[in-house]
């Protein structure tokens, strides 16, 4: 690495400044500062992050204008919340955490380099960002290059694994396979019709729910469909199921094609408290757009709810709510995100440094026991084990939680017999 | 036996297929119809026509709100007012972009498409201020979800219904306006030989205006109307706009009945196809059909001669 920072130190006598001088300054910061007196920054800091005797910098990279600004607008409410949090506790390692945020722009060359600029220019000590896979294939080479810290909050296809992420959402098989192993228990289903938006999560997901439910559970896909993002009509593909009659739609349609979907399903009278619905792809956020009314009754495999019975989450829910407003809601990738600040100063703090490589090293077996979700805790392969949670949809727009799983799924984001 | 189905089941499923390519073709024909009047009769490409509709969405949007806190009573019919207000909205909003930016700009045809498409990134993120980044829900009356039971077998959806009848009537009153008004004959002069209408007493900048005007204001009830089977938010204009270029240009730009009769095409070959291939064959064979169609007949479906 090139770039020596500031406060490397040259000579004996000027060590004794610094730290003399950082001792000064912290004194007159109470009790973070003796904290930070504690960890003295050339300490905790050797690769010249932007971190001060004060201070430490962190990235936040989502899209806040452009067709993804719909979804990633709840992560950076809920990063901000954490980061909040976080300073009114006292910091990390004494220190307040302070955010530079950028705009993706729902583009991913504009990801990839405003990463760069984050990591390069403002030495963002972490960087919490990226929604969508594309986004996070596009900068992963730079956080890889310039050795950055990204937590990535999304649910995701998995098939991917870096020293410079922690994926604080679900590989794909933590979110499928025991919401399908409930639906088979509990409704009896025995033929599944599957639908999905025409890119690499829904595809690689529908992919591990066929393998899943033809191999393991020995039942019947009777259907497989996808379609392109944005499309709108559905009359066809509903015309189709009706002929088939399948026991359980299993659907993975994104964005503002969810809307539709809904709309088209009910008004072709399809009653999802009758006819078995299960997705992975509509939390709290998307029924906001598609309307309580118009989807009750459908299932939803996720890991949280913002119906969730726990203590941590009852304390969450109104804090998000006082800094967003009333109306807000609490959708899966969310509380996700909101995990990421809590890990990175839990796992700075184990660490007892803000080094990306430490950091990085220090990361599996981190817990975070106050995470909204119950509890989570960091996998060897920077994945989280978490619960699996199935939910149905109220008219309200909220799920009531009907199964979660007896233990921590384990992340695999490179299941065996599922590729 | 077919496939598998019964012979009763085939009938019905052909009778709803059908119908599902009525619905998709009113929807073509309501997308494309504003925007088909300001590129055939103006030469303009507006590539706001997406936002247009949008911000139709988002007035039946606020008057669903509207009528829901201050007159519950009357929500049952709040649909029809929200329609007005976002043809008044849309048309306001379309007759002073015609007037600010359009009409500095019919000598530079290209340029008309670069502001066009500025002005739409300016309107998505004005919604995204104004209204939020999220989508909207806009709650319809209970009346027009749910379908009508034709027989045990065969469903047919209220909306769907709805959405066909709003489109007759539009392009009903635009076929009028075009072919049996004054208005119209002048529009039609206009397009015929702009130099020679003007030498003859037509006030071409007035005709302009109305005419932008009147495709913004169709733009925003096909928004309106679109809030039943799709989604409002500030970057859905997007989601249109493809498919109400591919069917205008299509169908010839300058002729309202190849609009109709190139929207009539494609949703009944991409909903016949969708039936027995996934979605997105379908619209790549769709597409492929097109380009075919395109590459005989490269000024669309119809045309009107022109003197150039």
């Amino acid at each position: 690495m090139s770039q020596k920072p500031p406060t490397d130190l040259q000579s004996p006598f000027r060590r004794k400044l610094l730290v003399g001088t950082a001792a000064l300054s912290a004194t007159a910061l109470l009790s973070p500062g003796a904290l930070a007196q504690q960890f003295p920054t050339a300490k905790i800091n050797t690769t010249g992050l932007a971190v001060t005797d004060s201070e430490v910098t962190v990235g936040i990279l989502h899209s806040v204008t452009g067709t993804m600004a719909i979804s990633e607008t709840g992560s950076v409410e809920a990063e901000k919340l954490a980061i909040e949090q976080i300073n009114a506790q006292g910091g990390v390692l004494g220190r307040k955490i302070k955010f530079i945020q950028e705009d993706g722009g729902s583009d991913w060359p504009t990801f990839a380099e405003k990463a760069k600029k984050l990591l390069v220019n403002d030495k963002c000590a972490s960087v919490m960002g990226c929604w969508t896979s594309a986004s996070r294939k596009a900068v992963l080479p730079v956080f890889e290059q310039y050795n950055g810290m990204l937590y990535y909050p999304t649910f995701y296809e998995g098939l991917e694994q870096s020293k410079n992420v922690i994926y604080t959402g679900q590989e794909a098989t933590q979110q499928i396979l025991a919401g399908l192993d409930w639906v088979e228990k509990e409704k009896e289903a025995k033929t599944f019709y599957l639908l999905g938006s025409d890119y690499i999560w829904p595809r690689t997901s529908n992919k591990i729910a066929r393998k899943h439910i033809e191999n393991k559970l020995k039942l019947k896909v009777v259907g497989e469909e996808y379609f392109p993002l944005g499309h709108t009509q559905f009359n066809s593909v509903i015309n189709k199921m009706k002929l088939v009659k399948p026991d359980v739609i299993y659907a993975i349609i994104v964005g503002g094609s969810n809307v539709a979907f809904y709309k088209q399903l009910k008004a072709a009278g399809i009653d999802l408290t009758k006819q078995t619905l299960m997705t992975i792809s509509v939390t709290e956020d998307e029924i906001d757009g598609i309307g309580g009314e118009n989807i009750v009754g459908a299932y939803a495999c996720m890991k949280y709810f913002q119906s969730l019975d726990n203590p941590n989450n009852k304390t969450f829910v109104p804090a998000f709510k006082k800094m967003w407003g009333e109306k807000t809601v609490i959708g899966d990738v969310t509380q996700a995100a909101y995990l990421g600040p809590w890990l990175w100063k839990l796992t700075a703090e184990k660490a007892g440094s803000f080094d990306v490589d430490k950091i990085a090293a220090a990361s599996p077996g981190v817990e975070f026991k106050g995470a909204p979700e119950g509890y989570v805790r960091i996998h060897e392969n920077h994945h989280l084990w978490s619960k699996t949670r199935v939910g149905r949809a109220r008219p309200d727009g909220q799920y009531e939680v009907v199964y979660e799983t007896k233990d921590l799924m384990e992340p695999d984001p490179f299941p065996k017999g599922y590729q | 036996m077919i496939f598998g189905y019964s012979f009763g089941d085939l009938g019905s499923i052909l009778v709803m297929q059908g119908f599902a390519g009525l619905i998709l073709f009113s929807v073509f024909v309501l997308m494309a119809l504003g925007l088909a009047i300001i590129f055939g009769q103006m030469g303009v490409i507006n590539m706001a026509h997406g936002e247009f509709m949008i911000l139709g969405a988002y007035m039946t949007f606020l008057c669903s709100h509207l009528f829901q806190t201050y007159l519950p009573g009357l929500f049952g019919i709040y649909f029809f007012v929200a329609m007005m207000v976002a043809f008044l909205v849309s048309g306001a909003l379309g007759l002073a972009t015609e007037w600010l930016l359009i009409r500095h700009l019919y000598a530079r045809p290209l340029d008309t498409l670069l502001a066009t498409w500025g002005l739409s990134l300016i309107m998505q993120q004005a919604f995204r201020s104004i209204f939020g980044a999220r989508e909207v829900g806009v709650e319809l009356p209970p009346w027009m979800m749910g379908s009508l039971n034709v027989s045990d077998t065969i469903e047919v959806q209220i909306n769907g219904l709805f959405v066909m009848g709003l489109t007759l009537m539009i392009t009903a009153v635009v076929a009028l306006l075009m072919f049996r008004s004054r208005w119209g004959l002048q529009v039609r002069a206009v397009v015929t030989n702009r130099v020679m209408s003007s030498a003859v007493g037509i006030d071409t900048r007035r005709i302009d205006r109305l005419t932008f005007g009147l495709g913004c204001g169709i733009a925003g009830v096909a928004g309106s109307a679109f809030t039943m089977i799709g989604s409002t938010s500030p970057s859905a204009g997007q989601l249109y706009i493809v498919d109400t270029f591919l069917v205008v240009v299509f169908g010839g730009a300058q002729s309202l009945l190849g609009t109709i009769a190139s929207a009539f095409t494609i949703s009944q070959s991409q909903s016949t196809l969708e039936f027995f291939m996934s979605g997105s064959n379908a619209k790549v064979l769709t597409l492929l059909i097109v380009i075919g169609m395109l590459m005989l007949r490269p000024q669309g479906l119809f045309v009107i001669k022109v003197r150039k």
